[in-house]
């Protein structure tokens, strides 16, 4: 099998966009792609194009409707928050799977303000706040909290999560928020759910981001290689079979059993990663991931953060973009927006936040429900 | 004449006589145990193998958040909690009884499963419902 690389990938700067379409911020980012590696929209031979508000209205159709419609197969996906990431490996898989050379992935999302989940069934009565919250805020403070029942993590060490992700953002021009968050004014923040104030939640937030993936052999042919990554590892999962995970999604199952994997196809373990970008969609939840990608072991995810390993110039840099919590989270764009910024460290064009040789990255995304799409990236040459 | 409230949820069941209880299906290949009914068991994968068991009316808190943020017209705080029954099925639901600090929630704590009113809570055609809760238990 061919190996498949990332020969062009971009982001829009992410923000609040309601004057424009989800197909237009589509094709905003698919164009930025398209350009950061000179080719056409003439090359791509399938667009494998990921949203979630619009999951049946044929996105990936309407972006070509706005950037060149040539009649090529579309395959609009949904994936909870794992929908750029998923869509981005069903274009990686059709390339190592020798059907295209030169394939197009796009994510994308128009998000209202508010709180997710919790809406509950159309029958009978609301049932929000009389079984319970599913609301994501509480359903990954519960997750948290499950974390500090079996090793102490304290709302301390969830909210220095917020103060790290919000300080790398101030570095990254595309995120949402440039602002410092101090630690008092984190944990002093309006609490939404123990323990997660209003800044240990990821910002709802407008946003794009696209890759064009091609096999070896047409990244060499084109002369693409130079400034291209190469995909070590693609994984996905769902969630495996956990006694509450029917009451009480879990994020952590399908997260180790994908890292496990990833590792293995990558052929590397955890220590070989030089940054990493992942599912922080709430303060609580990165500290998770911590130990279920392998970055420490069990139990040490609140000393990772207390030391400032996981911090910009740390041993394991994790969430340089800001992460959710501060760079946004446009649900159906954030996998390919963190295949973007591991991409862009790996290429040495991450600027002020640039991780200092970095050679692997790994990239992260949960869709609740559960799925865990699990990405791991190398300069090529 | 008294009209008999509604189920919040399918498992919640009421008969004609003696107190209200949540039934569970349990797997008879492997023994897991799920809220409400199915006919496939997803630990396994066992077909046909689900009977009904009526689920223990004690348990131990597993996880909670406290909720200060919800939809217009829903009362906070609230605790939100997981609990862990007697035979290990797991299950959400609101916490009461205690106050929503912190504090005075314990990992473990025993819980009792008790039925009221669903918070006043009735569907278009203006039914009464019955809710499950839990509280603590001594």
């Amino acid at each position: 099998m061919t190996d498949a690389y990332i020969v062009g990938v971009d982001m829009i700067k992410f923000g609040r966009f309601p004057d424009k379409t989800v197909p237009q911020l589509g094709a905003e980012a698919a164009l930025m792609a398209l350009d950061d590696c000179g080719l056409q929209i003439q090359d791509m031979e399938a667009l494998y194009c990921g949203n979630l508000g619009q999951a049946s209205a044929m996105v990936g159709q309407r972006v070509l409707q706005e950037i060149g419609q040539t009649g090529i197969p579309v395959v609009n996906v949904s994936n909870a928050c794992a929908t750029g990431a998923t869509a981005f490996r069903e274009a990686w898989a059709s390339v190592k799977a020798g059907l295209y050379d030169c394939v197009l992935a796009v994510g994308v999302e128009q998000m209202g303000k508010g709180l997710l989940g919790g809406a509950g069934g159309k029958t009978g009565i609301p049932k929000e706040g009389l079984l319970g919250s599913g609301t994501m805020p509480a359903v990954f403070a519960e997750a948290g909290m499950e974390h500090a029942r079996k090793h102490g993590t304290t709302f301390e060490q969830f909210a220095k999560v917020s103060v790290k992700n919000h300080h790398h953002s101030t570095l990254n021009p595309k995120a949402m928020y440039q602002i410092e968050t101090p630690l008092e004014e984190v944990m002093n923040a309006e609490m939404i759910s123990y323990p997660n104030t209003k800044l240990m939640c990821s910002v709802n937030v407008d946003g794009s981001a696209a890759a064009v993936i091609c096999s070896e052999s047409k990244a060499k042919e084109l002369g693409l290689m130079k400034r291209a990554i190469k995909v070590r590892a693609s994984v996905l999962t769902s969630d495996p079979w956990q006694e509450r995970d029917l009451v009480m999604p879990d994020v952590n199952s399908c997260t180790r059993k994908a890292a496990k994997a990833a590792y293995e196809m990558a052929g590397i373990g955890p220590e070989d990663v030089d940054l990493v970008e992942l599912h922080d969609c709430f303060a609580t939840a990165e500290i998770l991931h911590y130990e279920n990608l392998g970055l420490c072991g069990d139990g040490e995810a609140g000393k990772l953060i207390d030391d400032g390993d996981v911090a910009l110039g740390g041993r394991i840099p994790v969430n340089v973009s800001g992460g959710l919590l501060s760079k946004g989270h446009p649900l159906g764009a954030t996998g390919i927006a963190n295949i973007y910024e591991v991409s862009t460290h790996l290429r040495g064009e991450a600027g002020a936040r640039q991780v200092e040789g970095a050679k692997i990255g790994l990239t992260h995304v949960i869709g609740l429900g559960s799925a865990c799409g699990i990405h791991v990236l190398e300069k090529a040459s | 004449m008294e009209v008999k409230p509604l189920p919040a949820v399918p498992y919640i069941k009421i008969p004609e006589e003696g107190e209200p209880y949540l039934e569970g299906y349990k797997c008879g290949s492997c023994g897991a145990t799920f809220l409400g009914e199915r006919a496939t068991c997803s630990k396994c994968g066992a077909r046909d193998q689900m009977s009904t068991t009526t689920l223990p009316t004690r348990g131990k808190l597993y996880s909670y958040s406290i909720v200060y943020r919800s939809f217009p017209g829903i009362d906070v705080p609230y605790i939100s909690a997981i609990v862990d029954l007697e035979d290990g099925t797991a299950i959400k639901g609101n916490l009461i009884n205690i106050d929503p600090d912190p504090a005075s929630i314990e990992f473990d704590m025993p819980v009792e499963v008790i039925f009221a009113d669903a918070l006043g809570r009735k569907d278009q055609e203006g039914n009464s419902y019955l809710s499950y809760f839990f509280q603590p238990a001594s």
